[in-house]
């Protein structure tokens, strides 16, 4: 039966559609100011700001921060670092996650208690740091990689997917003689597709778009992700002296700096627009599959 | 599911074998599997628990975590009584605590908002443009503020319009607080919302349709029927945050730090990194930290003891 609305049902109605128009657009008009405006041309950007005629575009921006070694190194490096991680903490989740949703594993809220303890306290910045220093990590892509890998809410999201596989499927399995070893590849990881897609996207976002770590940890600047080249061009002003030509420097400088941000903001972003689609069916799946109770 | 006369069966096999070790034999795979998670946790997230301990020491490198002295609770004297204390606490206070009270509604107003949507198709676009900033990095969006309110900025070219003056946002220590916050909220409220639009989604159409027969409008619906469905979720996300309060992050607030909005962008996160990793006084420093780590603790019991008292002994544990 349809629900009849009132007066003031109706009307606040009406607001509920203006005030969702309006987030909507306070979400896109900044980004779409910075789409248009990378592909401007850098003196009409500039002098006018935004134009809509095509002959006041231009792809200089896209020429300069694609011929910038940093810039091409550090979205090798972020590629690198994020495909590895993505990797390293699904493949940790997972076995962990398993192992937490197995009655017969024993200990388990002691191993619990173990990893939730951590998620409320540590031990700091820089113990932290130190400890890394020590083990020798420091400018190695691990420092990057390793100590953020065990993340216990990934965890838990695993083990309440493992939970729901039905235990006769592995009971059945086991009375075939097949080993545990052969249970968990061969069985139940082609059951898990969707929890792994799910980890590797959100691991592989997360790295993406991290600076800290790198910066604490990696010097040297051939190892720099993109979050960190990005971090000296867009809130440092350090446009890379390499992409402009010496003697013309101040003032081309001055010209192609808008323009040379608005395009490596969005160069830093393609991946992730190019995956946002996929993140689509899971957005939900990520939040509510390890429901907080 | 776990199916009771199984799991029975179970312990009934593994009751013969009374040796823990005999039962690890048995199930070591299970152990295995556990095995890199627990290794690195122990490594990577108890190994600073213990060398937080240069908190209360003269620490010095060389000789390391032992072998440097005992000087008791030195450092935090020294943090509690240097001039900078104030500041820095009631910044990192303030920056939190105002950040909570906008952030926290926000996201729920955004899903009973999004809940009234009635065609699928609508609400699942709407979603999907207002989910989207939780994916850009902060170094992007910081950069983007520092684009949009610098002096020639697009934001700055309507004020010189309006007012003939621009207005220094970004170096201006009254501003710094709005522009953390206001951020904050454009990049995470939409996404904070998720938990609650999929608790929203399960409600009975019945449940409206009823009330709605029985006379009852719109917003009376909302506050009798929406509301209490997402009341525990709300209570499990607000004690979360208030717990965490002190434990706002450095990244944002390190990035949009410039020298003249230190009087309200210092926190104690970003003063750990400067004086730690910068100054190398790492003894100083940890204990700031760990000073810090304290207080979100203490935090975090109080506001649950609270919570729990007022939402009829539903805490978070």
């Amino acid at each position: 039966m349809p629900i009849k609305h009132s007066g003031l049902d109706r009307f606040i109605i009406v607001m509920n559609a203006i005030f969702l128009t309006l987030a909507v657009l306070i979400v896109v008009l900044p980004l779409t100011y910075v789409v248009i405006a990378s592909f401007m041309d850098p003196s009409v950007l500039l002098s006018k700001g935004l134009s809509f005629h095509l002959s006041d575009w231009s792809l200089e921006g896209y020429k300069k921060i694609l011929s910038n070694p940093a810039m091409i190194r550090g979205f090798g490096n972020a590629v690198l670092y994020s495909v590895s991680f993505a990797i390293l903490t699904v493949v940790i989740s997972i076995c962990a996650g398993y192992a937490l949703s197995d009655d017969r594993l024993k200990g388990k809220s002691f191993f619990m208690t173990l990893f939730i303890i951590t998620m409320f306290f540590g031990g700091g910045l820089i113990p932290t740091y130190l400890l890394v220093k020590n083990l020798g990590l420091l400018d190695t892509i691990w420092a990057v990689i390793i100590p953020g890998a065990v993340s216990v809410w990934n965890i838990i999201l695993s083990r309440t997917f493992f939970k729901g596989v039905p235990n006769e499927l592995k009971d059945a399995a086991n009375v075939d003689g097949a080993s545990e070893m052969r249970i968990f590849t061969s069985i139940v990881l082609p059951l898990s597709k969707p929890i792994i897609f799910v980890l590797a996207l959100y691991a592989f976002v997360g790295q993406w778009n991290s600076y800290f770590d790198a910066m604490i940890y990696l010097d040297n600047p051939n190892l720099h992700p993109l979050q960190l080249v990005l971090r000296s061009i867009l809130i440092q002003n350090q446009v890379d002296p390499g992409m402009i030509s010496d003697q013309l420097a101040m003032a081309e400088m001055k010209r192609l700096s808008e323009i040379i941000k608005y395009a490596a903001i969005v160069v830093s972003s393609l991946p992730l627009i190019i995956m946002y689609p996929f993140f689509q069916k899971y957005f939900e799946k990520g939040v509510m599959v390890g429901s907080l109770k | 599911m776990h199916n009771p006369i199984e799991a029975e069966h179970r312990t009934m096999v593994t009751r013969h074998k009374s040796s823990i070790l005999d039962y690890v034999k048995k199930h070591y795979f299970l152990y295995i599997l556990l095995a890199p998670a627990v290794i690195l946790t122990l490594i990577f997230k108890y190994g600073p628990m213990y060398g937080a301990i240069i908190a209360f020491k003269d620490f010095s490198p060389i000789k390391g975590i032992m072998g440097s002295e005992w000087v008791g609770l030195y450092n935090f004297e020294k943090f509690l009584s240097s001039p900078n204390f104030e500041v820095i606490f009631m910044n990192t206070l303030k920056l939190s605590f105002f950040g909570l009270i906008l952030s926290f509604p926000v996201p729920i107003l955004i899903a009973l908002m999004l809940n009234q949507i009635r065609r699928a198709r609508v609400k699942k676009n709407i979603q999907l443009f207002l989910y989207a900033p939780n994916f850009i990095s902060v170094v992007v969006v910081v950069g983007m503020l520092f684009i949009f309110l610098s002096p020639t900025g697009p934001i700055n070219q309507l004020f010189t319009w309006l007012t003939g003056e621009p207005i220094m946002f970004m170096s201006r220590p009254e501003y710094f607080r709005w522009i953390y916050i206001l951020s904050d909220v454009w990049t995470g409220a939409g996404w904070a919302s998720i938990i609650y639009v999929a608790a929203l989604a399960n409600v009975d159409p019945e449940l409206h349709n009823a009330a709605n027969l029985d006379g009852a409008n719109l917003l009376q619906r909302i506050r009798h029927i929406d509301l209490p469905t997402i009341r525990p979720i709300m209570a499990i996300v607000f004690i979360l945050a208030a717990g965490g309060i002190m434990s706002i992050g450095f990244e944002k607030a390190y990035l949009m730090q410039t020298a003249m909005n230190l009087p309200t962008s210092e926190i104690i996160p970003t003063y750990v990194y400067k004086i730690g990793l910068q100054s190398g006084d790492y003894a100083y420093s940890a204990a700031v930290g760990l000073f810090n780590s304290l207080i979100n603790i203490i935090m975090l019991l109080t506001v649950n003891f609270i919570v729990k008292k007022l939402n009829e002994g539903e805490g978070l544990y």
